[in-house]
């Protein structure tokens, strides 16, 4: 099975996706000529013209606002916003329009759209560049919110975010793009929304957690596994809908858990998650539910000292996974 | 390493006190001056703060039991001591930027500094004021104990035995002084396991969830011994009680068990009326004068300070000035002699629901009539709230009893040690009085009394004092009142 970058992945959801459905097309800024910031939609404009790859003006709200437009009338759009940093001008559209369309004409109308963005910090590219804004999207009914961790589920939880009959916000972390490879078939295949991953199975620790940290949380799980501590390792993929199954399951079996996630903890996606375990949970419970986040500093610094006192790694993961296990 | 707390000084004269509940079990995390326990001292409740961060040690006295200064109570095993690997102590406490800034810079942005402040999250932080909630202090986690290789855990595994459900023991022994997740009861509860068998491998003693998964398969193996229905013995909690003469409590009577409070008044009051050999005097006061002051300054008053002017003030003011006058009423008696006392700090004895304290109003005599009424309705108002400082409770040399708000018109009190009188304060009553000149009018009457110390007054020192008070509160005089 070919090895693939996390970024390429996403590119070839796209591209196979658009090669599937001709209702698919993509816009944004400088996704056209130019392939994309990041060179997400590299080739997208060659192969299939600027009739379906569609260059937009700066405006975040004219670019969702349009896509709604023709999501309403019977395209596939894929809006791209270059840094979910500059998703704000759009949220009107996305909050007040895109999530309330479906539940406002009575289901005579949906909104199957995917506004893709990259997010998160660690690349150096402070306070307009890092930010992580899952956990307000996620508090919108209407919305489904995901963020894959691997180069296979990138591609399969994007097709099935095209394909979805509703908004979809699909988060990419942008340091994840060149230094997360792996696995990704030629054959066609999709990933489903809502559903949580283990990748890796254990019974002393549950860790919930999504995009970037996942991988980092693996890595921290490995660390002490050599010390007789078994930890699972749960993808939630999709952080609107949840996935209670494998939630409520993996806390149950385990007894014990950290959630960890880049952004900061307050009403936070890791917020939800521990609320879901002391609810259903309690009786099953060997230690508090523990969390990791960010600093409730308002911005990622430029500073690079100080960009990695705000980012997770593996090693701070992994000092709060020997706090619980000693508990 | 451990710390010994002994019984601090609560007070002054006071050389015991009654532990009448421990805050902190042992093994409980503990901060430094954390209350660890409630101490009550003849009039005052206080809280023991722990002289150190770490966790409960040994219980050294029982709830209930009558503990002299000094004497240990209990241990703490302070944190200090500890390993030296753990993380540093002071986590870098954002969430100001610059401060992370600092911190980092000041670090030379080595991995291990900085991974010390983001790897705490706001809960963490927050975890010190929610005991129980949060995680173990840093400074009490050893870096990962390893562990035996590890055995599979039985968890869902292993075929749950035919669980005849036998009584689980209600709580786990006492003494272990950890506390039991969710998760640990339900196993316990499931397996029919009694947790007393089962030593703890986690934080402070612990007994973790896989302990008892452990256990569980260790008795199936035959290792361990099966559940035992023999309840664990009761713990002694009662103290015993130096109760005078046995009561009989006949089948239909109810027993209310002695609080602190009930048995500090009780030894005070038997105490005070061996020690001091009682005489009361009293006399009336016309009270009509007053109540005309205190009708006119009393809309003002409200307006200046938001309280009502009672009574209260005018007496106390009263009671002051001819406790100057006559010294040997604002005294002790000593083995030495009469302690004439300098200062004049009235108490002011206040009834609560279940209790009765005296706060005292230091140095009185220099409180003008508008200082002594605010003061008094500050005491009185945090004295049922329980708001008030030790000292405020300590140091009475005279004590007033307002009876008469509840309606009483003739009062014996007994006098609060080691002081040589208490004053009461009857009824404010309108009764017809014959004036000089043989007018009958309708004045306002109190009865003023006097319990004394028979050892420091006679009867003369006793009603000359009363006279002056009487006289005093007569001959009130509007325009001279600095309200």
């Amino acid at each position: 099975m070919p090895v693939k970058s996390y970024i390429e992945a996403i590119r070839e959801g796209m591209r196979d996706e658009m090669r599937r459905d001709e209702r698919v097309i993509v816009m944004g800024e400088d996704v056209g000529v130019k392939g994309g910031v990041f060179k997400a939609t590299d080739g997208l404009f060659t192969e299939f013209g600027e009739m379906r790859v569609i260059d937009t003006p700066l405006a975040e709200s004219a670019i969702v606002g349009v896509a709604i437009g023709a999501a309403i009338n019977g395209l596939r759009p894929i809006a791209e916003i270059q840094f979910q940093d500059f998703i704000m001008p759009a949220v009107d559209q996305i909050v007040s329009e895109a999530a309330k369309i479906r539940y406002r004409s009575n289901g005579d109308f949906g909104v199957p759209m995917v506004v893709r963005a990259p997010y998160g910090g660690g690349v150096h590219g402070a306070l307009y560049h890092s930010q992580s804004m899952e956990a307000m999207f996620c508090h919108i009914p209407g919305l489904k919110v995901v963020v894959p961790s691997t180069p296979y589920d990138a591609k399969g939880l994007l097709r099935s975010a095209i394909r979805d009959p509703d908004p979809v916000l699909y988060f990419e972390h942008k340091r994840a793009y060149r230094l997360i490879k792996g696995e990704v078939p030629e054959e066609e295949f999709t990933v489903p929304l809502g559903r949580a991953a283990t990748v890796r199975e254990g019974d002393d620790i549950a860790i919930f957690s999504y995009g970037l940290m996942t991988r980092f949380c693996v890595e921290a799980a490995d660390a002490i596994a050599a010390d007789g501590f078994d930890c699972a390792v749960v993808d939630l993929r999709t952080l609107r809908p949840l996935d209670l199954e494998a939630i409520v399951g993996a806390a149950r079996r385990c007894g014990k858990v950290l959630v960890v996630q880049e952004a900061n903890l307050a009403v936070s996606v890791a917020s939800e998650v521990a609320a879901i375990v002391a609810e259903e949970c309690f009786e099953y419970l060997d230690a508090p539910v523990m969390r990791l986040g960010g600093p409730e500093i308002p911005a990622v610094p430029f500073s690079p000292p100080l960009e990695e006192f705000y980012m997770l790694n593996p090693a701070k993961i992994e000092t709060r996974l020997r706090e619980l296990a000693a508990y | 390493m451990a710390l010994t707390v002994t019984m601090p000084q609560l007070g002054e004269s006071v050389t015991e006190g009654t532990l009448s509940q421990w805050l902190k079990q042992p093994g409980e995390p503990v901060d430094r001056y954390e209350a660890i326990a409630e101490v009550v001292t003849d009039k005052v409740n206080a809280e023991i703060p722990s002289p150190s961060a770490g966790r409960m040690g040994e219980h050294m006295v029982e709830e209930g039991a009558v503990v002299a200064v000094g004497q240990p109570i209990c241990t703490i095993e302070s944190a200090d001591g500890g390993n030296g690997t753990a993380q540093p102590e002071a986590r870098v406490e954002e969430p100001a930027a610059a401060q992370g800034a600092q911190g980092a810079q000041g670090a030379q942005g080595t991995q291990g500094a900085i991974d010390t402040g983001a790897g705490a999250p706001p809960s963490q932080r927050a975890g010190a004021a929610a005991p129980g909630s949060a995680p173990p202090p840093p400074e009490a986690t050893p870096p990962a104990p390893p562990r035996e290789p590890a055995a599979p855990a039985p968890a869902a595994a292993a075929p749950a035995p035919p669980a005849p459900a036998p009584p689980a023991p209600a709580a786990p022994s006492p003494g272990d002084g950890t506390h039991l997740t969710p998760a640990v009861r339900m196993l316990a509860r499931e397996h029919g396991v009694d947790l007393s068998q089962i030593s703890g491998s986690g934080v402070g003693g612990r007994i973790t969830k896989k302990d008892v998964l452990e256990y569980v398969q260790r008795r199936e193996s035959g290792a361990a011994p099966a559940p035992t229905t023999a309840a664990p013995a009761p713990p002694a909690t009662k103290p015993s009680a130096a109760a005078p003469a046995p009561i009989e409590v006949l089948t239909e009577d109810r027993l209310v068990p002695l609080s602190g409070a009930r048995r500090a008044i009780a030894e005070h009051m038997v105490r005070s009326r061996h020690t001091s050999p009682h005489a009361w005097v009293m006399v009336e006061v016309d009270m009509t004068r007053v109540a005309r002051v205190r009708a006119a300054q009393r809309e003002s008053f409200r307006a200046r300070t938001g309280a009502d002017l009672t009574f209260l003030p005018f007496v106390a003011q009263a009671v002051v000035a001819a406790l100057r006058r006559h010294p040997t009423l604002n005294a002790s008696f000593g083995d030495d002699g009469i302690v004439l006392r300098h200062d004049v700090n009235l108490g002011i004895a206040t009834a609560l629901e279940d209790n009765l304290i005296v706060p005292v109003i230091h140095q009185a005599d220099r409180l003008s009539l508008s200082g002594l009424a605010v003061a008094l309705r500050d005491l009185t108002d945090r004295a049922r709230a329980g708001r008030l400082r030790i000292d405020e409770l300590q140091g009475g040399t005279f004590t007033l009893n307002n009876a008469g708000a509840l309606g009483t018109v003739l009062s014996q009190a007994i006098i609060n040690q080691p002081q040589a009188a208490i004053c009461v304060m009857d009824a404010i009553v309108k009764r017809p009085i014959v004036l000089e000149g043989d007018a009958i009018a309708v004045r306002s009457m109190m009865n003023l009394s006097l319990s004394f110390d028979h050892r420091i007054n006679d009867g003369l020192g006793a009603a000359r004092f009363l006279r002056t008070v009487k006289e005093l509160l007569e001959g009130i005089d509007e325009a001279a009142i600095a309200l």
